[in-house]
C-alpha cells in the first residue's frame, strides 16, 4: 500500500498552504500594529486581537459617504484562526482517514475559497475606525473581471467539445480587442459621430475578427490536419504580430472623435435591489451578455441537436461520421463560432473594460480561460465557476494589494499558482473529450 | 526530419505508425539510388522556400502600408529590405561595416541557439515547451544573483574565474532546469498538460523578476535604470575581439576579450556564449543519438503507449526532458546576462520564448538544423532596427514574418502545393498530443 495517496498529499498540501497564510497574517499584524504605534502611539490599537475588519453593503446607487444598509464585523485575527484551524483539522481528517475519492475535491476548492476570504479579511483588516470593504463592490467586480475569462472558456468549449483544441484563444481575443478598436475610431471619423453606434461597430468587427482568426485556425488544423497546439500557437505568435504592427503604425498617431468605449448600463429596477442588483445588474453591455451566453450555451450543448451532435464529434467521430455528420464540416464551424465568443471577450478589453489598444493586453487571460474551461470539466457552468474563482484571485489581489504589506508581485501571481494548483488535478480530475486534438480522417 | 542519416532509416523510433500508413508505396523494382538523396534534398528546400514565401507576404504588406513621406511603396518596400539585410550582414559596399553587422546577428542567434535547441528537445519527446520564455528569465535571475554576489555569500573579495564563471553558468542552468521540470512532473504523475502550465509559469517568472528587481532583493542601490549591479568580472563570459580600455576601469565595462585590438571596427559583442550554444548542440544531438536516454526520449515522443510496454520509465523521462529543456532555456538566460548585459534589468526578454518554438519547428526538431535556423532568425532580429530606420517600418513586422513562417512550416502541404513539391518524408511530423495523455 503506497503511502502518498492523493488524500494525503492534497491534506498536506491543504495543511501548508493554511499554515502559509496564518503566519503572513500574523506576522503582517503585528507590523501593522508597530506602524501604528510609532505613528501615533496614544490611537494605535491594544493588540493585534483588536483589529477587526468590516465588510459592508450599501444601498444602491448612494454615494460612498451615506450610510450602508448593514456592516459585517469580525475581528480579524479571530476569525482566520478559527478558520485556519478548521481548514487544518479537516486536512488531518483527510490524511487520517485517506479516502479514495470521497472529500478531496470539497476540501481542496474549500481552502482556495476560505483563504480568498481570509485574505479579504486580511486586506481589509483596520481599528475602530476603519471604513471596511464594500461587499457589493467586491462581487461585482469578481463578475466583470471574469467576462473575457468566461467568453474564453466558453470560446475553448465549443471548440474542444467538437474535438479540436484551441490554445489560440489568446491570440484571437488580443486580434479582436485590437481589430474592435481600430474599426471604432475609424468609424467615428466616417460617420463623423461620436456617440455609442462606432462602438458597437467596433464589437461586431470584433466578433468578426475573432471569427477569421478562428478559421485561420480551422484551416490549417482541420483542414491541413496541423497540429492543434502548434496551430493556435501560431494564431497567437500571429496575433502579437499583427496588432503589434497596426498599433505601431497607425494607431498611435491616428486621431478620432470617439473617446469612450460601452457606457454603462444599469438595469431600470433590477439594478435597484441591495446586493443583488450591484452585483448582477449594473454592468457594461459585453457582461450582460457574458451572462446570458452562458445560460444559452448550457442549453444549446446538452438539449438541442447542435449540441448533441457536437458532443458527439468530440468523443467520438468515426461514429458521428457513421450517422451522417460531415465530420470536419461541423468542427470547423464550430471552431469559428468559437472564435467568434472569443472575439466578443475581445471586444471587453478594447471597448468595455477600458477603450484603448496595448500591445499584450489581453495579458494571459485566453490561457486563463483555457484553465477554467478545464476546470469546469468542459461544461458551460462549471467553466462559469472555474473563471469566477479565478476573477476572484484577481480581484482580491487588486482590492487588498495597498493594504496588505506584501510586495503586489506575489498577489500578481495568484490567478497563475491557482491554476497549476487547479490543473494538477487536486480538484478531481477531469476527462476531456475523447478526441480532443485528433484530426478526423475517414 | 531534414537530417539526412536519419530521414529514412527504419529503426529511427520517430517514424510512428501513423506515418508508415500515410507514406506512399514504392515503385515496383528497384528504386534507383539517387532518389534518396534528391528526397532530403527536396526535404531541405520546403523550409527554405517557406521562409522565401513569408517574406513575399511581408512584402506585400510593406508595400500597402507604406508611410508616404518615406517615397514611392516601391521604393520603401526596396529600402526596407535593404534595410534588413545592411543590418543583419552590414554594408557590402563598405567593408568595415561587416564584421560589427555579423557579430551583431550571431549575438541576437545565440540565446535563439539555446531556446530553440530548448523547445526542440521537448518536441522530441513529445512535449510542447512554451515555457521558454520563463525558464530563460529564472535562469537570467540565478546567474546574475551568483555572477553579482557569490564572492559576497562567501566572504571572500574576488573569486577566479575558473571558479565563478562555471558556477554561475551553472546556476543558471539550473534554475532554467527547476523551473522546466515542475511542469514534466506535472505532466507525468497528474497529467496536467505542459502547455498550460509552462504558460502560468512564464506568467510567475515575470513576476518573480519584476519583484527581484523593481521593488526586490536584488536592485542596484542608486542606479537610474531598474536592473541588478554588474556582476563581477570573474563570472562574465569574455568576448572574442574587443579593444581594451584603461586598466582602473568603472563598473561594467572591464570585461576582456580574448583577441585585444586597438581598431574600432573590431570591437565586437559577440562573446563565448556562442561555444556553449554549439556545445549544447552537440551534446543534445549526442544525448539523442547515441544514448539510450535518447532513445528513450525518441521513442516515448512517437509513441509513449508502446514506450510503456516496452517498460521505459515515462515520469523520469519527462521530468528528465523538461528540466534539461528548462536548462537549456536558462542557459541563453545566463549566456545573455553574463555575456552581453552584465546585468539584468526589469525589462529582459523579448518575446524569445516564442520566437524559440518557431525555430524549432523550422529546424523540425533536429538539433544540428538548429544552428542556420537560429542564425537567420537572429538576422532578421537584427536587420528589423535597421529596417525601422531605413524605411519607416514598424520592427513588428518581423512578428508577422515569424509567424508566416511557422504556418508555412507547420502546413507545409500550403508550401509544396504552390511550388509543386511532392512528398517524400512520408507525413508529416508528430509534435505534441492533446490534452490529458
Amino acid at each position: 500500500m503506497k503511502f502518498w495517496t492523493r488524500a494525503r498529499g492534497v491534506g498536506v498540501l491543504g495543511i501548508v498552504l493554511t499554515l502559509l497564510l496564518l503566519l503572513t497574517v500574523d506576522s503582517n499584524l503585528n507590523r501593522k500594529l508597530e506602524q501604528a504605534r510609532t505613528a501615533s502611539p496614544d490611537r494605535a490599537p491594544a493588540s493585534v486581537w483588536d483589529y477587526s475588519s468590516r465588510l459592508y453593503i450599501p444601498k444602491p446607487g448612494n454615494k460612498p459617504s451615506e450610510p450602508p444598509i448593514t456592516t459585517i464585523t469580525l475581528p480579524t485575527l479571530l476569525t482566520v484562526l478559527v478558520v485556519g484551524g478548521l481548514l487544518i483539522v479537516g486536512g488531518g481528517a483527510l490524511i487520517a482517514r485517506n479516502p479514495e475519492r470521497r472529500g478531496i475535491a470539497p476540501y481542496m476548492s474549500i481552502v482556495i475559497v476560505m483563504s480568498f476570504i481570509s485574505i479579504l479579511l486580511w486586506g481589509t483588516a483596520g481599528g475602530a475606525a476603519a471604513r471596511g470593504a464594500d461587499l457589493a463592490d467586491t462581487l461585482s467586480r469578481i463578475i466583470r473581471i471574469a467576462t473575457p475569462l468566461v467568453l474564453g472558456a466558453l470560446a475553448g468549449l465549443v471548440c474542444e467539445r467538437s474535438g479540436v483544441v484551441n490554445i489560440g484563444i489568446e491570440g484571437m481575443m488580443l486580434a479582436a480587442a485590437c481589430a474592435g478598436y481600430t474599426f471604432a475610431l475609424i468609424m467615428g471619423n466616417l460617420f463623423n459621430n461620436a456617440g455609442a453606434m462606432p462602438v458597437w461597430i467596433g464589437v461586431v468587427a470584433a466578433i468578426l475578427t475573432g471569427g477569421l482568426m478562428a478559421s485561420l485556425h480551422a484551416l490549417l488544423s482541420i483542414r491541413f490536419k496541423v497540429d492543434q497546439i502548434i496551430s493556435g500557437t501560431v494564431i497567437n505568435i500571429m496575433a502579437i504580430g499583427v496588432t503589434g504592427y497596426v498599433r505601431s503604425n497607425f494607431l498611435i498617431s491616428y486621431e478620432s472623435p470617439v473617446r469612450s468605449g460601452l457606457p454603462n448600463a444599469p438595469i431600470p429596477l433590477l439594478s435597484e435591489i441591495p446586493l443583488i442588483g450591484p452585483i448582477f445588474f449594473n454592468h457594461k453591455p459585453i457582461t450582460y451578455m457574458m451572462l446570458l451566453l452562458v445560460g444559452l450555451m448550457h442549453v444549446l450543448l446538452f438539449k438541442t441537436v447542435w449540441g448533441l451532435r457536437t458532443r458527439a464529434i468530440g468523443e467520438h467521430p468515426k461514429a458521428a461520421d457513421t450517422v451522417g455528420i460531415n465530420v470536419n464540416r461541423m468542427r470547423f464551424r464550430n471552431v469559428v463560432i468559437g472564435g467568434m465568443i472569443a472575439g466578443l471577450g475581445g471586444a471587453w478589453f478594447g471597448l468595455e473594460s477600458t477603450f484603448r489598444f496595448d500591445d499584450l493586453m489581453t495579458n494571459g487571460a485566453g490561457f486563463i480561460a483555457l484553465a477554467a474551461m478545464i476546470f469546469g470539466k468542459w461544461t458551460p457552468l462549471g467553466a462559469f465557476g472555474g473563471a469566477l474563482l479565478f476573477s476572484s484571485a484577481n480581484a482580491l489581489q487588486l482590492k487588498v494589494q495597498d493594504n496588505i504589506g506584501l510586495p503586489p508581485q506575489f498577489l500578481q501571481m495568484l490567478p497563475y499558482i491557482v491554476t497549476i494548483i487547479v490543473l494538477a488535478g487536486v480538484i478531481g480530475r477531469a476527462r476531456p473529450p475523447a478526441a480532443v486534438g485528433q484530426p478526423y480522417e475517414k | 526530419m531534414a537530417d539526412p542519416t536519419s530521414s529514412h532509416d527504419q529503426r529511427d523510433p520517430t517514424q510512428t505508425s501513423a506515418d508508415v500508413v500515410v507514406q506512399p508505396t514504392p515503385p515496383s523494382g528497384d528504386a534507383p539510388p539517387q532518389r534518396r538523396r534528391l528526397s532530403w534534398i527536396s526535404e531541405g528546400i520546403v523550409p527554405l522556400l517557406a521562409i522565401l514565401t513569408a517574406l513575399l507576404i511581408g512584402a506585400v504588406i510593406v508595400f500597402f502600408s507604406a508611410p508616404a513621406e518615406k517615397g514611392t511603396r516601391i521604393q520603401v518596400t526596396i529600402n526596407a529590405f535593404k534595410g534588413l539585410f545592411v543590418g543583419a550582414f552590414g554594408n557590402w559596399a563598405d567593408p568595415s561595416t561587416i564584421p560589427i553587422a555579423l557579430s551583431n546577428t550571431l549575438v541576437e542567434s545565440t540565446p535563439y541557439l539555446l531556446a530553440g535547441l530548448a523547445v526542440a528537445l521537448g518536441f522530441k519527446a513529445g512535449l510542447f515547451n512554451i515555457g521558454a520564455e520563463g525558464q530563460l528569465l529564472m535562469g537570467a535571475i540565478g546567474a546574475a544573483a551568483v555572477g553579482v554576489w557569490l564572492p559576497a555569500w562567501l566572504g571572500v573579495a574576488s573569486l577566479p574565474t575558473l571558479i565563478h564563471l562555471p558556477l554561475a553558468l551553472l546556476a543558471g542552468a539550473l534554475a532554467g532546469g527547476i523551473w522546466g521540470a515542475i511542469p514534466g512532473y506535472l505532466r507525468a504523475k497528474t497529467g496536467a498538460h505542459e502547455v498550460i502550465n509552462t504558460i502560468m509559469l512564464n506568467y510567475i517568472a515575470l513576476r518573480v523578476l519584476d519583484y527581484m528587481i523593481v521593488n526586490g532583493p536584488m536592485r542596484a542601490q542608486g542606479a537610474s535604470l531598474q536592473r541588478t549591479p554588474y556582476i563581477q568580472e570573474s563570472a562574465s563570459l569574455p568576448r572574442f575581439v574587443g579593444i581594451v580600455r584603461s586598466a582602473d576601469l568603472t563598473e561594467g565595462q572591464n570585461y576582456l576579450p580574448f583577441v585585444p585590438t586597438t581598431s574600432s571596427t573590431w570591437d565586437l559583442r559577440i562573446h563565448s556564449g556562442l561555444l556553449i550554444a554549439l556545445l549544447a548542440v552537440a551534446f543534445v544531438w549526442w544525448l539523442l543519438r547515441r544514448t539510450p536516454t535518447g532513445f528513450e526520449i525518441r521513442t516515448i515522443g512517437a509513441n509513449p503507449e508502446a514506450a510503456r510496454y516496452a517498460g521505459m520509465n515515462i515520469t523520469r523521462t519527462f521530468v528528465l526532458t523538461m528540466g534539461l529543456s528548462g536548462a537549456l532555456a536558462g542557459l541563453a538566460g545566463t549566456g545573455q546576462v553574463l555575456g552581453l548585459d552584465h546585468n539584468l534589468k526589469s525589462v529582459f526578454s523579448g518575446g524569445l520564448g516564442f520566437d524559440s518554438i518557431a525555430i524549432a519547428l523550422l529546424a523540425k526538431s533536429n538539433p544540428i538544423a538548429i544552428i542556420p535556423a537560429a542564425i537567420f532568425w537572429g538576422a532578421l532580429r537584427q536587420g528589423a532596427g535597421a529596417m525601422q530606420i531605413a524605411s519607416g517600418i514598424s520592427s513588428n513586422l518581423i512578428n508577422i514574418i515569424q509567424a508566416l513562417v511557422i504556418i508555412f512550416i507547420a502546413a507545409d502541404q500550403i508550401v509544396r502545393w504552390l511550388y509543386r513539391i511532392k512528398r517524400t518524408d512520408g507525413g508529416g511530423m508528430v509534435f505534441s498530443r492533446g490534452w490529458g495523455k
